[in-house]
């Protein structure tokens, strides 16, 4: 739970471990402005009412729900991406479902919006809040309601943490396999929302391949449950849509998760290549030889010397890419695999290569890939990190485009890649106290991620669209293939109350949207040939 | 019946605009092999999407192939097979259960229907596959989602949305699949002798050991000499390269000691096995019964078919068997055993042990037309789904009436 925007330095680990942190003043330069065209305007009249409407959530809520002080409402203001503030109208802590469907149902009544949030980890601005909202935590929803492993899966509340539901499982041998970097302290429910993934994706899925079952409350107060123990969908795949619909469908209170037994052991190769082809090749080459690593990482030059000038565990300085390949199983199988892997690595011109020889050793080797983002931060005031998708071919091409962006923006990138997946984290370095910096950080990010579409891949591959990719949309969808994503939102939520702005580059009314011009006599498609 | 077959996308939102334009309903079909399967539909027109075949790319070192919806899914694994890769979710061949021949259906078919076989429990469902699609909606205009690789948040994530929706939201144009490594070696692990509950509790424990377990199913004694057994048979499946399949059967074998003796099976005759029980083999056979698609939690199993006998007014002649560990039971029941098929017996005993859901994968038209075939759903669930339904059709349609009657 790396903030995107980030301020390197000692200020790191308050950072990490704690998005909520309250940095007023020292960040004030990288602030931006959150509210739209679309979402001003209706702010005052709903904060004239803030009164009316706490006192109507009061009493759903008794006690210390709502909170609606201008000092309780701060830490509130801004998840995971930092550079993007804004309080919300007030906010509400519901412990039940009921609590969530009477305040939901009362929102709807009175057309009030709705932001939901989880641990608030969201590097994309997914729980952003509203001026004129109601900004929903769901951290006091935190509860392990029954693991069951006969069926091999649990049910837990939406506010325990990622980690946590391992924690719960694991003295019986079992985990639960998505593993977001942020997995010490974002929570399932948020994991729900986002599809978060993790550096073990190519072998175990996403969080949609991991979750059986959801409780969700609609924006109108009705409870639906999608799933259960069971596997595959009764009707429509909601569940499908749900997970990653960033919190824009439904607030989920319940979550049934597929929990996996542990792998009895992991061992991994850490490999130096003199050109990132090659590295590249070496991945493709372990796939073609019909391997799945557990976790197949990469980093690049630049990279690389940041996490070995910060953690010292003997990184490859004169390498141009790092390869980290992981597997796990069976002690007999990893044996067989690791010696597979390592006479491709070394076909493939490694120049470096070591094999882990214990977990402790195991352990070193990511700890550089795992610092990488705080050893960024060491050298750099600010960075921002990406989070486009490739095909794995395209690594080379996209490289190069990389450096040109580099020279033209004049700022440095340093890259980490889940190389088994095609997931490209660049971390563009900047320094927000000079005038300007910000902006290239951020037009250079979105370059990028063009770069990343036109080589046949995505916006995103894990942290979500949010506020801070909504208006990139457009480069991978037309207003037709959006409208259809609209008309799932429109088919949950028609009034668009539930963490409107996001997703989205351009709200419009569902009804306008679902307007089909026909009139008799009148086809539309002239053009086409008829039957 | 006018029946439309267009032979490219273009063709498709042809089909589609002009229904729109003229209210006309259509019937998606892909081979038809299993049309049987879902509401019968009454519609205006069919649209048959075999003319839209071949594969668009496929990408053996990035995992990725894209395919027409009517090309033969015989065809995709036999292109995949050539590569040493395969769809990991084992889709089934189910025309035959319908008395179709073998090897006949679409892979659009198979999309439409979420189909996925023993190994389900390890690799996933279809929908778990699915990196995109592009479609034609029921309003008559092509659209695409997802993309063509494996880690993507970018939008609502429709290619899952769309499978498993039996044509009833769009018709499919393209289909972005995600394909992996067939395995190379696998072992099938027998047990004899067992009773349905001390089976399911075998299966549980190997597929909660680290043994990495691909395939477990138990035949019941009034299976058993269908698949070529004396009695009650249960199996487990490993898979994997030689040396770890090797030891993990080794060590499986010893973990569940107290169940009996194992017996491995191989090669030839464990893949027909498998496939056997992918494909619901037994009761192809048997076409004058009715069967139910049973999911549930692997150790309600068991406990749904126990509670059937004292609820159905005669179980003569009825036969199940379990796959998924215990948590998909096929059951094959005599049509006279009771007025609804057993539906209501059966939805009632899947309620009481933890829920989940019962679908009438084979019957007469006439019981599919009077009985919901898929589970029928609380109220505010229901009406969400119609109005997702409505949002993609809003004129009813694309196979009207296939999932829920009067949609």
């Amino acid at each position: 739970m790396i903030p995107r925007f980030f301020r390197g330095g000692k200020n790191c680990r308050q950072i990490v471990a704690n998005s909520k942190v309250d940095e007023t003043g020292r960040r004030t330069r990288g602030r931006k402005s959150h509210v739209r065209a679309q979402d001003a305007g209706a702010g005052s009249a709903d904060h004239a009412r803030r009164a009316s409407i706490a006192a109507a959530l009061r009493r759903i809520l008794p006690g210390e729900g709502v909170l609606d002080g201008d000092i309780a409402l701060r830490p509130y203001e801004s998840d995971g991406l930092t550079a993007y503030r804004q309080p919300p109208l007030l906010v509400v802590l519901p412990e039940t479902t009921a609590e969530v469907a009477a305040i939901l149902k009362y929102c709807h009544g009175e057309g009030i919006k709705v932001v939901p949030r989880g641990a608030g980890t969201s590097l994309s601005g997914g729980a952003l809040p509203l001026a004129d909202g109601v900004l929903m935590s769901m951290m006091k929803f935190n509860r392990i309601l029954d693991v069951d492993f006969p069926n091999r899966c649990a049910v837990v509340q939406p506010g325990v943490t990622n980690l946590g539901i391992t924690r719960a499982v694991e003295h019986a041998g079992f985990y639960y396999a998505p593993d977001p970097s942020s997995q010490i302290a974002c929570s399932i429910g948020g994991n729900v929302a986002e599809n978060s993934g993790g550096v073990h994706c190519l072998k175990y899925g996403l969080t949609t391949n991991n979750v059986l079952g959801l409780e969700m409350v609609l924006m109108t107060g009705e409870v639906i449950r999608l799933g259960g123990r069971h596997l595959d969908a009764e009707g429509y795949d909601l569940l499908g849509l749900v997970v990653g619909s960033e919190g824009l469908l439904g607030v989920v209170t319940e979550v049934t998760v597929r929990l996996l037994r542990s792998p009895e052991t992991a061992r991994a190769l850490l490999v130096g290549f003199a050109s990132s082809e090659e590295a590249g090749q070496t991945v493709a080459d372990v796939v073609a030889a019909g391997i799945i690593p557990g976790g197949m990482e990469m980093m690049d030059r630049p990279a690389i010397a940041a996490a070995e000038d910060f953690v010292h565990v003997g990184y490859p300085r004169d390498a141009e890419a790092l390869l980290i390949v992981e597997l796990d199983g069976p002690p007999v199988e990893v044996d067989h695999l690791i010696g597979e892997v390592e006479a491709i690595a070394l076909r493939n011109g490694a120049t470096s290569l070591k094999i882990s020889g214990s977990d402790a050793e195991r352990m070193a080797f990511w700890a550089g890939r795992k610092a990488a983002f705080p050893a960024v931060g060491r050298i750099s005031p600010d960075y921002y990190c990406m989070d486009g998708t490739i095909p794995r071919k395209a690594l080379p091409q996209v490289l190069a485009g990389m450096r040109e962006l580099s020279v033209k923006y004049g700022l440095s990138c340093a890259n980490v890649f889940h190389a088994g997946d095609g997931n490209l984290h660049p971390l563009i370095l900047y320094d927000a106290n000079k005038p300007g910096e910000l902006q290239a950080a951020e037009d250079f990010g979105s370059d990028i991620l063009r770069l990343c579409v036109k080589v046949g891949g995505v916006l995103t591959g894990e942290h979500g669209v949010g506020v801070e990719k909504r208006d990139l949309m457009h480069e991978m969808f037309d207003d037709v293939d959006l409208a259809h994503q609209m008309r799932v939102k429109c088919a949950f939520d028609d009034g668009h109350l539930l963490n409107p702005g996001k997703v989205f580059p351009q709200l419009r009314r569902c009804a306008e949207l679902g307007r089909m011009h026909i009139h008799r006599g009148n086809l539309p498609f002239p053009e086409l040939p008829r039957f | 019946m006018t029946a439309l077959r267009p032979t490219d996308e273009a063709g498709v939102l042809a089909a589609v605009a002009d229904a729109v334009a003229t209210g006309t309903s259509l019937e998606i079909l892909g081979a038809g092999s299993k049309r049987g399967l879902g509401r019968p539909v009454a519609a205006g027109r069919t649209l048959d999407l075999t003319g839209l075949s071949g594969v668009t790319f496929y990408e053996p070192e990035e995992l990725v192939i894209a395919v027409r919806p009517g090309t033969p899914l015989a065809e995709v694994g036999h292109l995949l097979a050539s590569r040493g890769q395969a769809l990991a979710f084992e889709p089934p061949d189910l025309g035959p259960l319908y008395g179709a021949p073998a090897d006949v259906g679409t892979i659009g078919g198979m999309i439409a229907a979420n189909l996925s076989g023993p190994r389900r429990i390890k690799a996933g469902a279809a929908r778990d596959h699915m990196l995109g699609i592009r479609a034609v909606s029921g309003r008559g205009e092509i659209f695409k989602s997802g993309g063509r690789v494996v880690k993507n948040v970018t939008g609502y994530d429709m290619s899952k949305g769309l499978t498993g929706s039996f044509g009833t939201l769009a018709v499919f144009t393209e289909l972005t699949l995600k394909v992996l490594p067939a395995p190379q070696t696998a072992t099938t692990l027998m047990w004899t002798g067992l009773a349905d509950d001390a089976a399911v509790a075998v299966l549980s424990r190997a597929l909660g050991s680290p043994a990495d377990v691909s395939g477990a199913a138990h035949l019941p004694a009034s299976v058993a000499a269908d698949f070529g057994f004396s009695g009650p048979a249960t199996l487990l499946r490993l898979e994997g390269i030689a040396p770890s399949v090797a030891d993990r059967a080794a060590r499986l074998a010893a973990l569940l000691a107290d169940a009996g003796p194992a017996e491995a099976m191989g090669g030839e005759p464990g893949l027909d096995l498998w496939r056997a029980i992918r494909d619901v083999a037994p009761f192809a056979a048997t076409p004058g019964t009715v069967v139910w698609k049973i999911s549930v939690a692997p150790t309600a199993g068991p406990k749904v078919v126990a509670r059937l006998p004292a609820a159905l007014p005669s179980t003569a002649g009825s036969r199940h068997f379990y796959d998924w560990g215990g948590g998909l039971v096929w059951l094959a029941l005599d049509p006279t055993s009771a007025d609804d098929a057993g539906a209501a017996a059966i939805r009632a005993a899947i309620a009481a042990e933890g829920g989940g859901h019962a679908t009438l994968v084979r019957a007469p038209a006439e019981l599919r037309a009077r009985i919901p075939v898929f589970e029928p759903q609380p109220g505010p669930l229901a009406a969400l789904t119609a109005r997702l339904r409505a949002q993609f059709d809003p004129l009813g349609i694309l196979n009207p009436g296939r999932m829920v009657a009067k949609d």
